[in-house]
């Protein structure tokens, strides 16, 4: 698939590969990672971004918060373990903690479930650029 | 302790082109440190070059100008083995000056 | 006719197997001296006009005007304060007596280009800005961060007393080496951070090209300036400060300094660079 941009250098890509664009490269990686997330639950608080509950009904407790928090650090630990870790994703983590001091638990948790998202986009980059690498290489 | 100008005067006979480099913090006092405080104002306000007794050049700076100045130009005159002074003042009151041949 | 059948099943399953093992050289076996000629051919072809000694200029080499403006500059270059401290530093004894010259070979003048290399004794690469410290830690003195001005200073002055010569990289006939080598390449092309980018994507893909409004080097000789005073950043820079910083710009969580993946990258780009002079210290926009 090409992502060929007219800001982006164009001509012919003697590595053979495709020239991607900032956002196009962060939206194949996230794209990716999402037709992954089987919970369309999950696809849809990421995809929408941050959304806030408005009934009494679903709001987010602090307990909420916690196991959302611990799934995103686990990933994020999981990425370090991978040498791979995004500053957004530290970044998401921090919003969380914050947002959950100041008892905005909906706002915590979805943050912590972006960061989540986030963590697991990275993890999953970490593991197919194991083999992706050897496209870019100049042989 | 060295000095904190550097410069270069050549003459070809008729024009003399000078370069300079001072080395300076040139805080502009907008900019904040690891902990979140302004960085004072510290940066150079008058840089002057004097060739026989006049000056030749100077300069009225403020906070738009970077760390560590470079600064070219050249002036009629100024004759081989000469003299070149220079030196420069700022917002705290300190000073240096030095003096260079032109070669 | 069973016999027939016996062996035309036999050299049947024989090729089957034949298929099936590995070929005699693994592809993944690094070469790394044909990995070096390609590199540099991808890049003199690449830019047909540039002399090979040319790539060790970065963008300067790559835009007409900025090479003018660098030529004017380098006639006093912003990168004089830290060869000049570095200079006073590496002449300086430590509080034991001893001094850096006694830590290396030559006295520490004139070996920049031969590093990083591969210690055997310790199964690792070892890195100029690595040796420094070590040298310092030797002879009871507190190592200096690798991102500030201080190790800027001190490899400043050992790059200036190298100029001209070739970068010497060596990788001994050792699988740990190979390994090191290895690494060091696939952490080069390996995208990462949440901007998915390799070093490659912007040295390898676009030098010449514009990233906002910079103008990218190509990976050929970008270590050779090193260490460089950067416009950008008002002052000096390591190897060090430059990996780091280059994988935040990319949204990726910096690895500390001198962690092996740094290290092996060193090892590789500095290898793949052989026969191109070292120019630093350097001047960047």
């Amino acid at each position: 698939m090409s992502m060929i941009r007219k800001s982006m250098p164009s001509g012919h890509d003697t590595m053979g590969g495709n020239r991607f664009s900032l956002a196009t490269n962060a939206e194949r990686v996230c794209a990716e990672i999402m037709l992954k997330i089987k919970s369309s639950t999950m696809r849809n608080l990421i995809a929408a971004g941050l959304i806030a509950c408005t009934t009494p009904a679903c709001a987010a407790s602090e307990a909420d918060f916690k196991t959302a928090y611990a799934a995103a650090e686990a990933a994020e630990k999981e990425a370090g373990a991978l040498r791979n870790q995004w500053t957004t994703t530290e970044a998401m983590l921090t919003a969380a903690k914050k947002a959950a001091e100041a008892s905005q638990f909906d706002q915590a948790v979805a943050s912590s479930k972006e960061a989540e998202a986030l963590a697991k986009a990275s993890i999953f980059q970490a593991t197919s650029e194991k083999q992706r690498w050897k496209d870019l290489e100049i042989r | 302790m060295a000095s904190t100008i550097r410069v270069r005067a050549t003459s070809n006979g008729d024009i003399t082109e000078v370069q300079a480099l001072v080395q300076h913090p040139m805080d502009s006092g907008f900019v904040k440190d690891a902990k979140g405080e302004i960085i004072p104002p510290h940066f150079i306000q008058q840089l002057t070059f004097e060739y026989d007794g006049k000056a030749v050049f100077v300069a009225d700076w403020g906070a738009a100008v970077s760390k560590d100045p470079y600064v070219k130009f050249s002036f009629k005159g100024g004759k081989k083995g000469d003299d070149l002074k220079i030196g420069w003042v700022d917002n705290k009151g300190a000073t240096d000056t030095t003096t260079a041949k032109i070669q | 006719m069973i016999m027939r059948v016996a062996i035309s099943f036999v050299s049947a399953a024989l090729a089957l197997a034949a298929l099936a093992a590995p070929p005699a050289i693994a592809a993944d076996t690094p070469n790394p001296a044909a990995d070096a000629t390609a590199f540099q051919k991808f890049f003199t072809n690449k830019f047909p006009k540039l002399k090979p000694e040319d790539f060790v200029n970065g963008p300067y080499s790559m835009n007409e005007d900025l090479h003018r403006q660098w030529e004017e500059k380098e006639q006093f270059p912003p990168y004089e304060f830290a060869l000049e401290t570095g200079k006073e530093m590496f002449a300086t004894p430590f509080k034991n007596g001893k001094t850096y010259g006694d830590c290396f070979p030559d006295k520490g003048i004139g070996i920049r280009q031969n590093y990083p290399y591969f210690d055997d004794k310790e199964g690792k690469v070892i890195t100029l800005e690595l040796a420094l410290n070590r040298c310092r830690e030797a002879n009871g003195e507190p190592p200096f961060s690798y991102v500030k001005d201080e190790m800027a200073s001190l490899t400043a002055y050992m790059a200036f007393t190298s100029r001209g010569k070739p970068f010497d990289i060596k990788i001994p006939d050792d699988p740990r080496a190979l390994e090191a080598y290895q690494k060091g390449k696939e952490y080069f092309y390996t995208r990462r951070g949440q901007l998915n980018f390799s070093c490659a994507t912007c040295h390898v893909q676009a030098p010449g090209e514009r990233i906002r409004a910079e103008i990218l080097a190509p990976a050929l000789g970008i270590l050779n300036a090193m260490p460089i005073y950067r416009s950008e950043w008002s002052g000096m820079g390591t190897i060090s400060r430059r990996f780091t910083t280059c994988n935040s710009q990319i949204r990726g969580v910096p690895l500390s300094p001198q962690d092996e993946e740094y290290r092996d990258l060193e090892y590789y780009l500095s290898y793949v660079s052989n026969g191109l002079p070292i120019s630093g210290p350097g001047a960047r926009p």
